[in-house]
């Protein structure tokens, strides 16, 4: 007779000490960017070591690229954090891109149609925030509102709301466009600098970066120690165990969004008067998207979300210096932060199962 | 006489979970043509025995011959290909599909999908051995029996010759089993050979031909039905004569606590799940909740408890405290909490709605406390109290406080959750299956918990299964049936026959001539 | 009227059918309960490949030698290996590593487009070839090839008639998985792995056999959406980040069709009229509100998101076990 039976089994491993797991995780990082350095020498026919040389250059090489970034790291870091809360609820707001750019619209609304009655910046940059995390709030209270009193499926609904916001965004930057035709609006108030983030020893990002710096720690502190923190990890858990103990989970789930959307938002304003003081639509870039993967990649946590943040900011910015000094296509970052991506993603299923293979002692 | 022929030899099978070894060098035969009925308590090992045989686990040691052929079954179709077809106690059907859809789910036939052929030959089969079924219902809109009635078609429609039912009365009305009684004998004649897997002794006795019992894991050994009773097989399947003895002291002074009156309430579907539901239940003593599965148990101590809308009718509540009284119908748990009502719930689905699975014992504690303190941050010094003194006397085992209760076996979660309920210092307990799964030792360790809170003056209300149990542990019985109540009984007095009588009349209407 | 009718129609139908493509790929994927974010990228997948496989053949290939078959099997065939293998990437992830869908699909997404714009941008340099651009007009020249008698069928022609072959296959595609899904033990199968994988499990399906032929065919499809984009639609020119959104638009559309291929057959037609309104609703100086007209395929999307989910119709719900893993022995 033929045994056919199957040559290994998946089995859940027992609780892994937090170091092995970070330990699988840097082994997977190491792989990933063995294989991304040896794409790139594949394409580009340089050696490694100065191709490493070359992306530590495009990210720390200057001055003003190490500020640009911690500019990015911060922005990357905010959104992440934004979405963070309604993902530990298991709510798959994948509308990160159109929540920043509701609060982006709103700012540069705000800079554009106020820039010239309002003289006090403080009270310029006072109503700019509340206008902008009111907007982001909004994009995310309606899905929101729809999961939880009919269950629509968050996840296609947060997408279509990105491109509702584009969209919008694109209508109104032909309105205020400069000059007409052009397509673009150009900075906004260039000579008055009203509305725009003010600049700390001189240097324009250190605002955003302490300002992040703060959101990281305080998000930290409200998931873990705050009652309502509590309540989103029960949510998140089970809908029934938190209806048993008294939570309205209807109202933890627009609460929370709403509190997604609305740092969301704040991202936005930081975007639009802080760094770009412009509006487009790419403003955002598509970080509403790699935010979800740097939150899940760091397991929920604010403070891991330092690192896989760095991660994918220094990699992109390294692959870019690497493609402009090859006149090649700047595109070429997404390609290595997918190759990193894929690595991580695969490598968790190592940490939760391991792979046993049939005994093959007692047959035959 | 002829030479019995084995339609099933299970030889030395050996199946662990992790460091659990579900079960342990089993030896099982199946003769073709009888009724083998698979004794054993919760837990005992029975379905993974059998999911064994329907290719859902694969064993990791020992041999399996069908038809006295050593076969290896390592997926569904394996076992289909040798003609076994198991009846799963959680119904394997895809409810946006028919009947017929259902049925021919899986199959391989030449030729195109012929939804109407199949829908005659399975009314021709339904024919054959008594089966009522519509091949174009869909799977969402039938009961649980009609729902069980496809999931045998199938297996026959696939010309199965071995039949394995996992529990299939638990969730049927008695004339639904004697239906499905008729329609096993009918199969048996037909050449089938069966196993039907049960906990009820009476199924045992009435239906079987032979008897195997399982008892932790183990192969205890196997009795000709003609030859057994009642006692022999609850020896050999608890491995002592059953004398529960437990200890039930009279209730001191009882007051009323909990007034149902009048309570109806619907499903999501519109069905009528609780219908004019009317009891008291009283300080100082337990009040057993008794009924076939899905008589209105969960509905009711959920309405109770704020989670299940109530239609019509009111709950009310006497506080000890302040001797007032209140109606809890239309608050949620969290005005019920706030109206400073101590009820605390031990709910069916541990994991599913009385704990949270990735949190530790800490964290566990707090979903009853977390409100209490003031201002917008935890206070964790309190759960982590709780905690402690739960681990310590409830005799928890688990290596630290903050351990995810998901990891601990099934007796320590329910400590957990018991444990933590019975901190509140509740006036009212409501416990639903509070000892499903467990082993003797925990079970008895929950039932003196209970009984130690009537005795405090805690109105229990305790849910169970097991009509002994509930006949020992409990001062009143209230057997509902199909949504009502057929009967309230002292338990002292009563009989494991009377209630079961009750249990199967609709609102205490006889269904007997 | 008619005349615009003329000339918008065919416009949109051809907006329409890459859509028709990516939702066709999508449904069938969704269908075995994965929720494929990637599709954007994977449909950039399919677009880039086949650019490299034609450019390749044609820019060393001396001009006037092109063999016609080759020139549309070569590309054809590198789109569809490029497009698989991102499906297969996608399911050894999240079937067989059991990874989170969402997290994977948009890494997909964005190693899918980065890699589509890189080597759109790139390519010509990479190669060494001596072109100023990616203008793969000799592949496009047959791949749009149209029916002879097309132009002399008057208004009917131009409206049914003037594409070419690959936006027939898309119709017959979506009408060939419409049938599949609905009629074949193989759609049954299909149908239950995506509703209740346990039970599809019981039944002697191959769970995860099926979720990679889904996947990885569906990848296959939406990929051939991209490659009309390129070589039929834009003419085999290549410009960066051209295609733009569609591969979500058709994800849109798996929701609007309420995952019915043959409906998707009209409705990404309707999509594809609705992305290239703008165009044709005269707005006089007002430009900005083409923007908005712009805004419809998601709002339309959106309510009818709302609208299904509100009505529960069981049949109208997405498959039972979208987004989630399936692990035989979880117990």
């Amino acid at each position: 007779m033929k045994n056919k039976r199957t040559l290994f089994h998946i089995v859940k491993r027992e609780a892994l000490p937090w170091y092995q797991a970070w330990m699988i995780r840097g082994a997977a990082i190491l792989l990933a960017l063995i294989v991304c350095s040896l794409v790139t020498v594949m394409v580009t026919g340089l050696n490694p070591l100065d191709l490493y040389k070359s992306m530590f250059y495009g990210a720390f090489g200057t001055e003003r690229k190490t500020w640009v970034l911690f500019q990015k790291l911060a922005i990357l870091l905010g959104i992440s954090l934004a979405v963070t809360p309604a993902f530990k609820m298991r709510f798959w707001n994948i509308g990160a891109e159109g929540q920043v750019m509701a609060g982006a619209l709103a700012c540069a609304t705000v800079m554009i149609t106020l820039g010239n009655k309002i003289t006090s910046n403080w009270l310029m940059l006072l109503i700019m925030l509340v206008v902008s995390v009111a907007a982001g709030a909004l994009w995310g209270f309606l899905p929101a509102f729809f999961k939880a009193h009919w269950n629509t499926n968050e996840t296609l609904f947060t997408l279509m709301m990105n491109y509702i916001a584009i969209q919008l965004a694109a209508y109104f930057i032909i309105i205020w466009e400069v000059p007409k035709g052009s397509g673009k609006i150009g900075m906004i108030n260039q000579n008055t600098r009203i509305g725009w983030l003010p600049y700390i020893g001189g240097k324009q990002y250190a605002i955003i970066i302490i300002l992040i710096a703060i959101l990281t720690v305080l998000l930290h502190i409200y998931l873990k120690y705050s009652k309502q923190g509590y309540e989103i990890a029960v949510v998140g858990e089970s809908e029934r165990t938190a209806r048993y103990a008294g939570i309205k989970v209807e109202w933890v789930i627009i609460r929370t969004m709403i509190l997604s959307g609305a740092l969301c938002g704040f991202i936005g304003m930081l975007l639009a008067g802080g760094t770009d003081h412009t509006l487009s639509t790419d403003i955002v870039g598509g970080r509403g998207f790699t935010a979800v993967m740097v939150s899940w990649l760091a397991k929920f946590n604010p403070i891991v979300m330092i690192l896989t943040s760095f991660l994918l900011v220094f990699l992109q910015l390294g692959a870019k210096e690497v493609a402009t000094s090859f006149y090649l296509n700047e595109s070429f970052s997404e390609i290595l932060t997918g190759i990193i991506l894929f690595f991580i993603i695969g490598c968790e299923f190592f940490i939760t199962y391991k792979i046993q293979f049939a005994k093959s002692g007692k047959e035959a | 006489m002829e030479a019995v022929r084995n339609a099933i030899k299970m030889e030395g099978i050996t199946k662990r979970f992790g460091s659990v070894v579900a079960n342990n060098a089993i030896n099982l035969e199946l003769h073709e043509g009888e009724i083998l009925s698979l004794l054993g308590e919760n837990g005992s090992g029975k379905t993974t025995l059998m999911n064994m045989l329907s290719g859902i686990y694969y064993p990791d040691e020992g041999q399996i011959y069908i038809h006295d052929k050593p076969v290896t079954i390592a997926s569904p179709k394996d076992a289909f290909d040798n003609g076994i077809g198991m009846i799963h106690q959680h119904f394997k059907l895809v409810d946006v599909f028919t009947a017929t859809e259902n049925i021919i789910l899986g199959l391989n036939e030449d030729g195109k999908m012929n939804l109407k052929e199949a829908g005659k030959r399975i009314k021709e089969i339904s024919q054959k051995y008594g089966f009522e079924i519509d091949p174009d219902q869909k799977v969402y809109n039938m009961s649980v029996s009609q729902k069980q009635t496809v999931e045998i078609v199938k297996v026959l429609y696939r010309g199965a010759d071995i039949l394995i039912l996992d529990e299939p009365t638990a969730v049927l009305t008695p004339q639904e089993t004697d239906r499905l009684f008729a329609v096993m004998r009918n199969m048996q004649k037909d050449g089938k050979s069966l196993i039907i897997i049960t906990h009820k002794l009476h199924e045992v006795l009435e239906v079987s031909d032979r008897v195997a019992i399982l008892r932790k894991g183990e192969y205890i050994g196997d009795v000709l039905t003609k030859d057994a009773d009642q006692q022999s097989l609850t020896d050999m399947m608890v491995g002592r004569a059953v004398s529960l003895n437990i200890d039930r002291p009279m209730p001191v002074d009882p007051q009323p606590r909990l007034e149902v009156k009048g309570l109806t309430v619907y499903d999501e579907l519109g069905v009528k799940r609780l219908n004019n539901i009317n009891f008291t239940a009283y300080s100082g003593e337990i009040l057993g909740i008794a009924g076939v599965a899905g008589s209105g148990q969960r509905e009711l101590l959920e309405a109770i408890s704020g989670l299940y809308p109530i239609a019509e009718g009111s709950i009310i509540y006497h506080n000890p405290k302040t001797n007032k009284t209140g109606d809890l119908a239309g608050k949620d748990p969290l005005e019920i909490q706030k109206a400073g009502i101590s009820m605390a719930f031990v709910p069916e689905d541990r994991l599913g709605m009385g704990l949270v699975g990735s949190m530790g014992m800490t964290g566990n504690m707090m979903l009853r406390s977390w409100r209490k303190n003031k201002g917008m941050f935890l206070d964790k010094k309190e759960p982590e109290r709780v905690a402690n003194e739960v681990w310590k006397e409830l005799e928890v085992v688990t290596p630290s406080i903050d351990f995810p209760v998901r990891r601990m076996s099934g007796g320590n979660v329910q400590k957990v959750l018991v444990g933590r309920e019975i901190a509140q210092d509740p006036a009212v307990l409501m416990t639903a299956y509070a000892v499903r799964g467990l082993d003797i030792n925990t079970s008895y360790t929950i039932y003196n918990l209970l009984t130690a809170e009537k005795m405090k003056g805690v109105a229990v209300i305790y849910v169970g299964e097991d009509l002994d149990v509930l006949l020992e542990l409990c001062d009143r019985l209230l057997v509902l049936c199909g949504g009502q109540v057929s009967g309230v009984v002292d338990a002292r007095t009563t009989d494991k026959r009377q209630v079961g009588v009750l249990m199967t009349r609709v609102g205490g209407k006889t269904n007997e001539k | 009227m008619l005349n615009f009718l003329v000339t918008f129609i065919p416009r949109a139908i051809m907006q329409g059918i890459p859509l028709l493509y990516g939702s066709t790929g999508e449904i069938l994927t969704e269908k075995s309960g994965n929720l494929n974010l990637g599709i954007p990228g994977i449909m950039y997948m399919g677009a880039i490949s086949s650019v490299i496989g034609a450019f390749y053949y044609e820019t060393f290939t001396p001009k006037g030698m092109m063999n016609p078959v080759l020139a549309v099997l070569i590309p054809l065939v590198c789109c569809l290996i490029g497009s698989f293998l991102t499906g297969l990437l996608y399911c050894f992830l999240t079937v067989s590593l059991r990874a989170n869908q969402n997290v994977t699909g948009l890494a997909i997404t964005t190693f899918g487009v980065g890699f589509g714009n890189f080597f759109g941008g790139s390519l010509i340099k990479l190669s060494n070839a001596e072109v100023p651009a990616i203008v793969l007009g000799g592949t496009s020249g047959y791949i749009k090839t149209t029916l002879p008698f097309a132009n002399k069928l008057g208004w009917f022609g131009q409206v049914f008639l003037s594409y070419g072959f690959l936006a027939y296959l898309a119709i017959v595609i979506a009408i060939v998985a419409s049938y599949i899904l609905k009629r074949t033990r193989t759609g049954l199968h299909l149908r239950a792995v995506g509703e209740s994988p346990a039970t599809a499990d019981a039944a002697g399906i191959n769970v995860v056999k099926y979720k990679y032929v889904a996947t990885c065919v569906g990848s296959m499809i939406a990929g051939l959406g991209g490659l009309y984009y390129v070589l039929d639609y834009s003419n085999g020119i290549w410009s960066h980040n051209a295609f733009g959104d569609r591969g979500w638009l058709a994800i849109a559309l798996v929701i609007f069709t309420i995952w019915r291929p043959s409906v998707s057959i009209l409705a990404s037609i309707l999509f594809g009229g609705l992305y290239i309104l703008y165009l044709y609703i005269p707005t006089g100086t007002e430009m900005a509100i083409k923007e908005i007209y712009k805004m419809f395929p998601y709002i339309i999307t959106l309510l009818v998101l709302i609208i299904v989910s509100l009505r529960k119709k069981r049949e109208d719900q997405p498959p039972m076990s979208l987004g989630l893993p399936y692990f035989r022995e979880e117990r």
